[in-house]
C-alpha cells in the first residue's frame, strides 16, 4: 500500500503559489516512410514487419534524412511563428534501453530547426493567452516495449519483455514551450487549451494524425510552484503518459495540489518524471534514477547538416493553410453563428464536418442542421464521436442535395442516412435498394389524387369552392396511399389543378 | 606462364578476357594458396570456396558468351575486410560479440564488387572493430606478416595486407580510420589507399568512428589499386556523407604516372614527420624515395604543418567518442553474443555481462575513453577542443596545398614490429598512426606505396603521399611514377622479394 498523498485545496494553492508550466509535445508525423529509412509508418501492423537494417540499427547501416519530414518540421515551425534555422544538425542522445535499436536516439539537440515562436490560445470564455514557443525539433521515435509479468508493467520485475520495432524511427517533432507563467487558477485550462490548439493546428497542416489515444500526439507536462513572495522558480516535475486533453488538465491540477501540500509541509519537490494515472487522475513517481542521466550528446557524424534555403522556407510558407483560429472567425461570419453556437459546434467536433459538407455543395444551414441534430443523435446512440460515424461529409451533402431537388423528403432522407450508416452504400444506392425515391411520376400521382378526391367528395367540393386550406386532408390521404414517397408539395399542386382552384 | 598467384590484378583480368586462363582457374589457384599458407599467416577469418568458384564461373560464362566484361577487374579474386557486410557470410569485425553474425544485407562496397565481377574469396582478419595497428586485437588470433611471421602485418587491416603479401589474393579491401589501410600496406610492402572521405560509401561498413572511417583499395601495384578504387568509389544515396561528384580519374593518373615523368609536380616534405621516433632505416628509405621523386622531375620543398603534432591526441578523443556511441548497439538484445540470459538476470545485466565478455581490452579502453570525453562537463575540454584541432589541421593542409601538389612523409615511423612487442604499451601502439591520422581528421586522400626495405632490418618501408580532397589522382600519378622508377632501379617489384612461405600440405 502506498501512503495516501496529501493534496491541498485548489483555492488555497492559488492563495500561496503561482503555478509555472512547461509543455513538451511530441508529434508523430504522418509521412509515409520513417525519419531515416524507407520503412512504412502505418499504425497497427504486425510487430516487427515494418523494419529494415537502418531502423533496426544493424551494424553498418546508415541513416538518410526524410526530406518530407524536414518540410513538415519547417511548416510546423512557420505555423508556430518560429524562426527557421539556416543551418542545423542532428545529434546523438546516448542511453541504453532495449526498445532503442542503436542505444542512441538521433535527435536534434542544441540546434533545433525551428525556435522562438508563439501560439495564441483561446480559452472557453474567449480570453486569449499567448504561449511562447522555445523550439520545435526533429527526432526519431523508439520501438515499443511490452513488459510481461511483474506488478508494474515496467521493465523491472518483468518476467520477459516483447519488443516491437515498427515504431522505431518514425519521425517525431518535439515542440517545447518556454515557461508559461501568470496563468494562476487557469493554468490547468491553459495547458489543455494549448494542447488542443496545437492539435488543431497540426491537423490543419495535415502533418500528423494527432491521435492522442494512439500516441501520435503525446504531452509531457512540467509543473512547478513558486511561492507568492519567491523570486525563483520552484523545482519541477515532468508528468508523462498524459493521453487525452482532459488528462492534460487533470494532471496539471493534480500536480499543483500535490506539490503545494508537500511545500507547505516543509518538504521539497524532487525533480523527477511522474506518470499520470487515468483512473484516479493522479500522478505517481517514475523509477528513481541513482545518478542523473548524462546523454553525452554530440553531433551525429552519419548525417550532414541541414541548411534549408530561404527560398525553400518561403515555398513552404506558401503551403500553409488557413490557421484554425482565423478559419473559425471566418466560418463564424459566413455561417452567421453566435459565439455560443460556434463553441457548441467546436465542442461537438462538428466544425470540420460541416465545413467539408459545405465544401461538397450543401448550404451551411442545412449542413449544420444535419450534423448537430440527426447525426449527433446517431453518434450518441452508437457511443462514438461524430467524426467516427461511418458517413462522410460528401455523403451528407449528397443526401441534402437529394432533398433539394425533390427526390427525397426529410423523413426519407433520414432513412437514407440510416442506410449509409448501416453500410448499405452511397446515398443513391440506398435510395435504390430501399425503394425510397419520392414518387414524382405525375400520372401515378394523378390516379392517387383522383382516388382521394373521389373518396372525400365533400372536401373536394370545398376546394372547388376556393377553400384551398382544405386540400391538406387530401394531401394527407395521397401521402398515406403512396407510403410517404410522394412529394407533398407536388401533390398539393395536382389537387388544386384537378379542382380547378 | 608466370605463376597465376604472382600476377597483378590487371594482368589476371586481361588474361581472363583473352581466355588465356579461366576465372575459375584463377580463383582455384588462390584458394589453393590460402589452403597452403593461411594456417601460418591467418589472414582470413572466413573463406567461401564454393561461392568464389561460382562467381568465377559466371565471369567465364560471360567471356565464353562474348559478353562485355562487367568491369576491368572481372574475374579477379579479392579479400574483403571483415568489417564490411556481405550476405551469406559472417561479419565479425574481429570481435566475439559478433561471432557468427550473418548480416541480412550487403554493404554498398560489396554490391559494387559483386556487380563488377570481382571474385570475393572471403573475409579478412582485423583488430577488433578496427581498433589497433597490429591485428593482435582480433578476438580470433593475430595475423602474421609474410615478411617475417613473428611480426605484425599492421592494423587494423592486417588480414588484408597479409593476404596480398602472401599472394593469397591480388586485391583486398581495407578501411582506414587512422591509418588502417596505409600502415598495414607500409609494413607488408603493399599499396594501400585511403580515398577522400565521402567518395567510397560507408553503407554496410560497421562503424568505428563515423567521421573518419573510409574504405579503400589494397593491392600490390598502384595500377591495381586504382582499378579497384574506380570499382568501389562513387556516390551512394544510402550514405548521407557520400559526395555526389564524379570519381577522380585515378586509373588514368596511374597510367600517366607510370610513364615516369613528374616534371612540374611540386612535392612537399612534411617537416613534422621526421627525427626522433623514426627508425633510421625508415628515414633513409624515405629520403631515398624523395630523391627518386626529384630525379623524376618533381620539385621538392619542405612544408611545415605545425598542427599535425596535435593530430594524435585529437584523434584519440574523436575516434573513441564516436566509437563509444557506435558500439552501444552491441547489447545482446537483437543479434550477436548474449551472456547471462538464464532467467536470473535483468535485461540491463544481460547487456552488461555480454559487453564485458564480448569486447576485448582495447575496445573497452576506447569505449571508456570516449564515454568520458563526451561526458557532461568534459565535452568542451575534450571533444570540443579536438574538433578545433581538426579545423587547424584542415587549415594546415589548405596552406600546404596552396604551395604544393602533394605532401609526402613516411607512412609509419617504424617497420613491422614483433608480435607482442607493443601489446602492453598502448601509447607506443598508437604512435604507429602518427603520420596517417592527419588525413583522416581532414578527410583528404592519402596512400602508401612501398619504398624499399629498411637497411637496419630488411623489412618494407612505406612512402605516404597525401593529396587534397577529391584530388586522389594526384597521389596515384606520383605513386605510379615512383613505383616504376623503384622497380626499374631494383630490377623487379619489391613485393617479389618477400620470403617464400613454407607451404602446408
Amino acid at each position: 500500500m502506498s501512503a495516501t498523498v496529501e493534496l491541498m485545496d485548489y483555492d488555497e494553492v492559488l492563495e500561496r503559489f503561482d503555478p509555472v508550466l512547461g509543455l513538451e509535445v511530441h508529434v508523430e508525423l504522418n509521412t509515409h516512410t520513417k525519419m531515416f529509412c524507407g520503412c512504412p509508418t502505418g499504425f497497427g501492423a504486425e510487430p516487427n514487419t515494418q523494419v529494415c537494417p537502418v531502423c533496426l540499427g544493424l551494424p553498418g547501416a546508415l541513416p538518410v534524412v526524410n526530406e518530407i519530414a524536414v518540410a513538415s518540421a519547417i511548416r510546423i515551425g512557420l505555423a508556430l511563428n518560429c524562426e527557421i534555422a539556416t543551418w542545423c544538425r542532428f545529434a546523438r542522445k546516448n542511453y541504453f534501453y532495449p526498445d532503442m535499436p542503436k542505444n542512441f536516439q538521433t535527435s536534434q539537440y542544441d540546434e533545433p530547426i525551428a525556435f522562438n515562436g508563439w501560439l495564441d490560445v483561446t480559452l472557453d470564455d474567449g480570453e486569449v493567452v499567448r504561449v511562447q514557443i522555445e523550439r520545435a525539433h526533429m527526432e526519431e521515435d523508439t520501438g515499443k516495449s511490452l513488459h510481461v509479468g511483474g506488478a508494474t508493467g515496467r521493465i523491472h520485475g518483468a518476467e520477459h519483455s516483447l519488443l516491437d520495432y515498427n515504431r522505431a524511427g518514425v519521425p517525431l517533432i518535439e515542440i517545447v514551450t518556454k515557461t508559461i507563467e501568470g496563468t494562476g487558477a487557469r493554468a490547468p485550462e491553459v495547458a489543455r487549451a494549448y494542447v488542443a490548439t496545437l492539435r488543431d493546428l497540426l491537423k490543419a497542416l495535415d502533418v500528423s494524425d494527432v491521435r492522442m489515444d494512439q500516441g501520435s500526439l503525446r504531452c509531457d507536462a512540467n509543473v512547478s510552484l513558486m511561492a507568492k513572495d519567491a523570486t525563483e522558480f520552484g523545482t519541477r516535475t515532468e508528468t508523462k503518459n498524459v493521453n487525452s486533453l482532459r488528462s492534460v488538465e487533470r494532471a496539471v491540477r493534480h500536480e499543483m495540489t500535490r506539490q503545494a501540500a508537500i511545500l507547505v509541509d516543509g518538504g521539497s519537490i524532487l525533480q523527477e518524471t511522474r506518470h499520470f494515472e487515468e483512473a484516479g487522475g493522479t500522478t505517481r513517481a517514475g523509477r528513481r534514477k541513482e545518478t542523473s542521466e548524462d546523454y553525452r550528446y554530440f553531433p551525429e557524424p552519419d548525417l550532414v547538416p541541414i541548411a534549408p534555403t530561404r527560398e525553400w522556407v518561403e515555398e513552404l510558407r506558401a503551403t500553409l493553410p488557413e490557421m484554425p483560429e482565423q478559419r473559425r472567425k471566418r466560418i463564424q461570419a459566413e455561417w452567421s453563428l453566435t459565439d455560443l453556437e460556434l463553441r457548441d459546434l467546436i465542442n461537438a467536433g462538428a466544425v470540420d464536418l460541416i465545413a467539408a459538407t459545405v465544401d461538397a455543395g450543401a448550404t451551411p444551414a442545412e449542413a449544420r442542421s444535419w450534423w448537430v441534430s440527426y447525426l449527433s443523435q446517431s453518434a450518441n446512440s452508437r457511443g462514438v464521436e461524430l467524426a467516427d460515424l461511418p458517413i462522410t461529409p460528401a455523403q451528407v451533402a449528397a443526401v441534402i442535395s437529394l432533398i433539394a431537388d425533390g427526390s427525397l423528403t426529410n423523413k426519407l432522407a433520414r432513412e437514407v442516412v440510416d442506410g449509409v450508416l448501416a453500410g448499405e452504400g452511397e446515398p443513391d444506392e440506398v435510395v435504390e435498394k430501399r425503394g425510397l425515391k419520392v414518387v414524382s411520376d405525375d400520372s401515378a400521382l394523378y390516379a392517387a389524387v383522383d382516388e382521394a378526391l373521389a373518396s372525400q367528395p365533400d372536401v373536394a367540393e370545398k376546394i372547388r369552392e376556393g377553400k384551398v386550406a382544405a386540400a391538406g386532408a387530401i394531401v394527407g390521404a395521397v401521402m398515406k396511399a403512396t407510403k410517404g414517397q410522394a412529394d407533398a408539395k407536388r401533390v398539393r399542386e395536382l389537387i388544386l389543378e384537378r379542382c380547378g382552384a | 606462364m608466370t605463376e597465376i598467384i604472382r600476377l597483378t590484378a590487371a594482368e589476371i583480368a586481361a588474361k581472363v578476357q583473352a581466355r588465356e586462363v579461366s576465372a575459375v582457374e584463377v580463383a582455384q589457384a588462390h584458394l589453393d594458396r590460402i589452403g597452403a599458407v593461411d594456417q601460418a599467416v591467418h589472414a582470413f577469418l572466413h573463406v567461401d570456396t564454393e561461392r568464389a568458384l561460382q562467381a568465377a564461373k559466371a565471369v567465364d560464362e560471360d567471356v565464353a558468351a562474348g559478353r562485355p566484361a562487367a568491369s576491368p577487374l572481372a574475374g579477379v579474386p579479392l579479400a574483403l575486410k571483415d568489417v564490411l557486410t556481405m550476405q551469406g557470410a559472417p561479419t565479425t569485425c574481429g570481435s566475439k560479440t559478433l561471432e557468427g553474425w550473418q548480416p541480412p544485407y550487403d554493404a554498398t562496397v560489396t554490391t559494387r564488387l559483386l556487380a563488377a565481377g570481382v571474385v570475393i574469396l572471403g573475409k579478412t582478419n582485423m583488430d577488433e572493430f578496427a581498433m589497433g595497428s597490429s591485428t593482435e586485437n582480433s578476438a580470433f588470433g593475430p595475423t602474421r606478416n609474410p615478411w617475417d611471421l613473428d611480426r605484425i602485418p599492421g592494423g587494423s587491416g592486417g588480414g588484408s595486407s597479409a593476404a596480398l603479401a602472401a599472394f593469397e589474393a591480388p586485391l583486398a579491401i581495407g578501411t582506414d580510420t587512422g591509418g588502417s589501410i596505409r600502415q598495414p600496406g607500409s609494413v607488408t610492402g603493399t599499396v594501400g589507399v585511403k580515398p577522400t572521405y565521402g567518395t567510397v560509401s560507408r553503407y554496410g561498413l560497421v562503424a568505428f568512428s563515423s567521421s573518419l572511417d573510409q574504405a579503400g583499395p589494397c593491392a600490390r601495384t598502384v595500377l591495381d589499386a586504382a582499378l579497384l578504387h574506380e570499382v568501389i568509389a562513387g556516390h551512394d544515396p544510402l550514405d548521407s556523407t557520400s559526395i555526389d561528384t564524379p570519381v577522380p580519374p585515378v586509373v588514368a593518373a596511374a597510367r600517366e604516372g607510370a610513364n615516369g615523368d613528374l616534371s612540374g609536380v611540386r612535392v612537399g616534405v612534411v617537416t613534422q614527420f621526421a627525427g626522433d621516433g623514426y627508425q633510421p632505416g625508415v628515414s633513409a628509405a624515405f629520403d631515398a624515395a624523395v630523391a627518386q621523386l626529384r630525379d623524376l622531375g618533381a620539385e621538392i620543398v619542405e612544408v611545415s604543418c605545425p598542427s599535425f603534432d596535435l593530430a594524435l591526441p585529437a584523434y584519440y578523443l574523436i575516434a573513441p567518442s564516436e566509437a563509444s556511441s557506435n558500439l552501444a548497439r552491441f547489447d545482446a538484445m537483437r543479434y550477436g553474443l548474449r551472456i547471462g540470459d538464464d532467467g536470473t538476470h535483468s535485461a540491463e545485466e544481460v547487456m552488461s555481462l555480454t559487453r564485458a565478455a564480448g569486447f576485448g581490452a582495447e575496445v573497452k579502453r576506447r569505449i571508456i575513453l570516449g564515454t568520458y570525453a563526451l561526458s557532461a562537463g568534459y565535452y568542451d575540454a575534450y571533444y570540443g577542443s579536438a574538433q578545433k584541432v581538426r579545423t587547424l589541421i584542415m587549415r594546415d593542409f589548405e596552406a600546404a596545398f596552396a604551395k604544393v601538389d602533394v605532401l609526402v612523409s613516411p607512412t609509419t615511423p617504424t617497420t613491422a614490429f614483433k608480435i607482442g612487442e607493443r601489446a602492453d604499451d598502448p601509447m607506443a601502439m598508437y604512435k604507429a598512426d602518427l603520420c596517417t591520422i592527419p588525413s583522416n581528421l581532414a578527410g583528404n586522400a592519402a596512400l602508401s606505396v612501398p619504398c624499399g626495405l629498411s637497411e637496419d632490418d630488411g623489412l618494407p618501408v612505406g612512402l605516404q603521399i597525401m593529396s587534397p580532397a577529391l584530388q586522389d589522382h594526384r597521389g596515384y600519378r606520383v605513386a605510379a611514377a615512383y613505383e616504376a622508377a623503384r622497380d626499374a632501379a631494383q630490377g623487379g617489384p619489391l613485393i617479389h622479394r618477400v620470403p617464400e612461405l613454407e607451404v602446408a600440405h
